[in-house]
């Protein structure tokens, strides 16, 4: 446990050090926002409860989405990449090595990298939006509780997607291709362009089942106070689900590559 | 004629330092600190230094890529940092560590491409083409992606692709970093032959000093961005202080031979005594002494490594690498 | 041959080694080329969404929106295509592999501007190009041929505008190497902002982009003066005409900073 703390801490720190791309990351999120923000004001001035939400709720949904788009790489961004190259130059044979296992190694480092992005990417552009536009943020420090407990299942699902994205590396010569279509799926259906509560009929429904809601448009929702009470619980018991399951995946595609590996050499 | 001229060249970089939180502190930092040398045409240099000395930024303003503070530079008659598209095409370069050659094509594609942006006429293009590939013996690799090469061959790939174009001069930066011995062997036997025959001029840095002793008469040390040493690579023994040594296996265990002049014992082990003696001076003498004093079953002469008389010139210690 | 034609030989046969090493992995390019095309298309599926629910967004059409969208994407994807790995030339400083551009006959530029070359990003353009061929088709303008020519001026003027962005944006990575995001907020950002109908925007944000960073002049004042609509800024009716002037003072603006940009590279090394 104690180790998994420190590649957490080092994954934080990592991330840390970067801090032109940090302040470059969080202008292009508060540009985006203030872009989205407008087009949204003009939406809900045709349509006052598109979705189900007010002018403020619609706002808030816009500058959360900005604030969180790192912490849960929506954009990509994360261990991917990096996860993907070990694969290919074949230094994953080193950490399969390592006395630690292999996946929780990997969501260590991401928990950390995340923590980082949330403070260092997350807070400003919130900020600048409740600035500049009437938002619904909470004032009961319960819900924003809730909210962080979201936040840190959405990036455990985030992580499990890209996970197996990445793992992908060991049957492909070049994983480039699956990593865009996974971006793509990211992109529409985590909420991250529209909010699937906009989504019509069951295409929507079927949007809000699916494993991305509950990489933004959950979090965003138990902010919001739309799930309230057991239906708070009910929502984080959905990112639940999905993070077990998709961990399992994981696993499983893990220990498929592991023989791989082992047999081939690489 | 010389082909490169250095004059008082000076390359000096203001470092920002983060200082505390917000504050930042400037540092001047004289990368080359007035270096002048002179290379004519056809001659073979061997550059070394350790990192950080200067060379690589001495390399750089010789291609045209970093501008001088100071001094004058010339090349073939041309001020690099003026007409650095000008100079490109009558010099070559090769970066030990990063190929210029294209990943996944085969290494002819990459050649294709040298003759298109240098504008190499076909038939001189043929020609050398057909010469690298049988010197260097790449005529199996042509339609091989360059991924698929092992380090070696990629580096002879990109020697290669650095001289299609003839140029007059050719730097060459670490050129048998990583090789194996087969490999290290034919980069340099060919990069004899190109300068023997071509009579290409040659500046090579490195940290293998083989490659030094078999290719360059003419060595040059660069330390804290001044030359330390120009001259011939056996001139470097004179300047460093360096040592021959006398190894003596006598009859019988003996005390140490201290009345031996001009040589001090350095070591003792049962019967054998080493004595070291300035590598300036002859060894008969001293040989004709111990002779004469000692009962005396064999003898040999050990020429000083050039690794430690150039690390006695950096300073004290080993290379800093 | 004239020293320019060969740099435009260059780029051709630099961005032609590209796309062979890109067919290296003939798969991942399919895969990738519609994932250009799909990741774009999927901002106009966003619009589509909105539409499913309104009949106007800022007071604009369907069709309308769809040529503004149509505009800007065609636009951004051709300087994407030609241009848009400039932004690596900072990561290109960071781990050494900059300097071979220097040591060749070859403008720097060139070699920056057809780096990494992307075939698959004519993904983008096509979507764009569909999206406004659909929109030309379904606005109410009557397409005279001079209106034609008009909004062909348009694309390659937006085209020349976001590739002066993205090489002022390439030149400021030689003094803040991490920074290339920022470029990414006012290239994809300014993209996305003009999809959308000006009056959609608060009247500052409208002004900065006419005035400061001249994006206005990609699609939005030309496009409201073929769609016969006055624009927020009341500016006068000549100043549609005014996108070819504005790209090429924005491209020598931009040229200027990358030969500062590379003259300080070669004074600092970094």
């Amino acid at each position: 446990m104690r180790l998994y703390a420190a590649v957490a801490m080092s994954g934080f720190r990592r991330y840390a050090t970067y801090r032109i791309a940090t302040a470059a990351g969080v202008f292009t999120n508060t540009v985006f926002g203030f872009v989205l923000a407008y087009t949204f004001i003009a939406l809900w001035h045709e349509r006052p409860h598109l979705g189900g939400y007010d002018r403020a709720q619609a706002l808030t949904f816009v500058w959360v989405s900005q604030a969180l788009l790192a912490t849960v790489s929506l954009l990509g961004g994360g261990f991917q990449e990096e996860l993907q190259e070990r694969v290919r130059n074949g230094d994953i044979a080193i950490d399969l090595y390592r006395p630690a296992d292999l996946q929780l190694w990997w969501l260590a480092a991401d928990l950390g990298r995340a923590g980082f992005q949330l403070l260092g990417r997350g807070v400003v552009p919130l900020l600048a939006g409740a600035l500049h536009f009437e938002l619904a943020l909470p004032a009961d420090p319960l819900r924003w509780l809730l909210f962080l407990c979201a936040v840190l299942l959405a990036v455990v699902v985030g992580f499990a997607v890209h996970y197996l994205v990445g793992l992908c590396a060991f049957w492909l010569l070049d994983g480039a291709g699956v990593a865009m279509v996974s971006q793509l799926l990211c992109l529409f259906f985590s909420g991250s362009l529209l909010p699937l509560t906009v989504f019509p009929g069951l295409f929507g429904a079927v949007a809000r089942a699916l494993p991305w809601a509950a990489m933004l448009q959950v979090p965003v929702d138990v902010l919001l106070g739309r799930h309230a009470g057991w239906g708070a619980a009910g929502a984080l018991a959905f990112q639940a689900g999905w993070a077990a399951v998709l961990l399992a995946l994981g696993r499983l595609t893990q220990a498929r590559a592991t023989r791989k590996v082992v047999v081939q050499g690489g | 004629m010389d082909l490169i001229e250095l004059t008082d060249v000076e390359k000096v970089f203001t470092v920002r330092r983060r200082a505390g939180l917000l504050r930042r502190e400037r540092r001047e930092v004289r990368a080359v600190d007035g270096i002048s040398f002179r290379v004519p045409r056809g001659e073979m240099v061997g550059y070394i230094g350790p990192n950080g000395a200067g060379k690589s930024t001495t390399i750089k303003m010789l291609t045209g890529i970093l501008v001088p503070s100071r001094g004058r530079l010339r090349v073939a008659g041309i001020d690099p940092s003026r007409d650095r598209a000008r100079l490109a095409r009558r010099i070559g370069v090769v970066f030990g560590q990063r190929t210029t050659l294209w990943w996944d094509l085969p290494l002819r594609d990459s050649y294709g491409l040298v003759r298109r942006m240098y504008r190499i006429p076909d038939a001189r293009y043929r020609a050398n083409l057909d010469r690298c590939v049988e010197l260097l013996d790449l005529g199996a690799l042509l339609d091989v992606p360059v991924r698929q090469l092992s380090l070696g061959q990629r580096m002879r790939g990109d020697v290669a692709a650095a001289l299609l174009h003839d140029p007059e001069v050719l730097y060459l930066d670490e050129p048998t970093i990583g090789l194996d011995v087969v490999s290290k062997a034919r980069v340099r036997g060919f990069l004899r032959d190109l300068n023997a025959e071509r009579g290409t001029t040659v500046l090579l840095t490195t940290h293998d000093l083989t490659d030094i002793e078999q290719l360059c008469r003419r060595v040059m040390v660069i330390d804290h961005g001044r030359l330390v040493y120009d001259g011939a690579l056996d001139g470097l023994h004179t300047v460093g202080g360096s040592e021959r040594m006398l190894v003596v296996d006598l009859e019988r265990e003996l005390p140490p031979m201290r009345d031996v002049p001009g040589a001090r014992v350095v070591r003792v082990e049962g019967p054998r005594q080493w004595l070291a003696f300035p590598a300036t001076r002859s060894a008969a003498p001293l040989v004709a002494a111990v002779a004469e004093r000692y009962p005396l079953l064999d003898l040999s002469v050990r020429e000083p490594d050039i690794e430690q008389v150039i690390a006695r010139l950096y300073g004290d210690g080993p290379p800093r690498t | 041959m004239g020293e320019r034609g060969h740099a435009l030989r260059a780029y051709g046969l630099i961005a032609a080694m590209w796309i062979r090493s890109t067919m290296a992995y003939r798969l991942s390019f399919v895969l990738t080329a519609l994932g250009n095309f799909a990741v774009s298309a999927l901002d106009f599926v966003a619009i589509l969404l909105m539409f499913s629910h309104i009949d106007a967004l800022g007071g604009f059409t369907l069709p309308e929106v769809a040529l503004l969208y149509g505009t800007t994407c065609t636009s951004f994807g051709l300087a994407d295509l030609l241009l848009g790995n400039a932004d690596r030339v900072g990561r290109r400083v960071r781990d050494g592999t900059f300097d071979q551009f220097l040591v060749r006959p070859v403008p720097v530029l060139v070699q920056v501007a057809a780096d990494r070359f992307a075939l698959r990003r004519i993904g983008r353009i096509g979507q764009g190009a569909l999206v406004l061929a659909w929109g030309v088709a379904r606005v109410d303008v009557e397409w005279t041929p001079g209106r034609v020519l008009f909004a062909v001026v348009m694309v390659v003027t937006g085209a020349a505008i976001f590739a002066a962005v993205f090489l002022a944006g390439a030149a400021f990575q030689f003094w803040a190497a991490d920074a290339s995001e920022v470029a990414n907020s006012f290239t994809f950002g300014g993209c996305t902002l003009l999809q959308y109908p000006p009056t959609v925007f608060a009247k500052e944000l409208v002004r900065g982009a006419t005035f400061v960073v001249p994006l206005a002049f990609v699609n939005w004042l030309p496009a409201l003066w073929l769609l016969g609509r006055d624009d927020p800024l009341h500016l006068p009716g000549w100043a549609a005409f005014c996108g070819p002037a504005v790209a090429l003072l924005l491209l020598g603006l931009s040229g200027l900073a990358w030969r500062a940009g590379i003259r300080s590279y070669r004074s600092t090394g970094s």
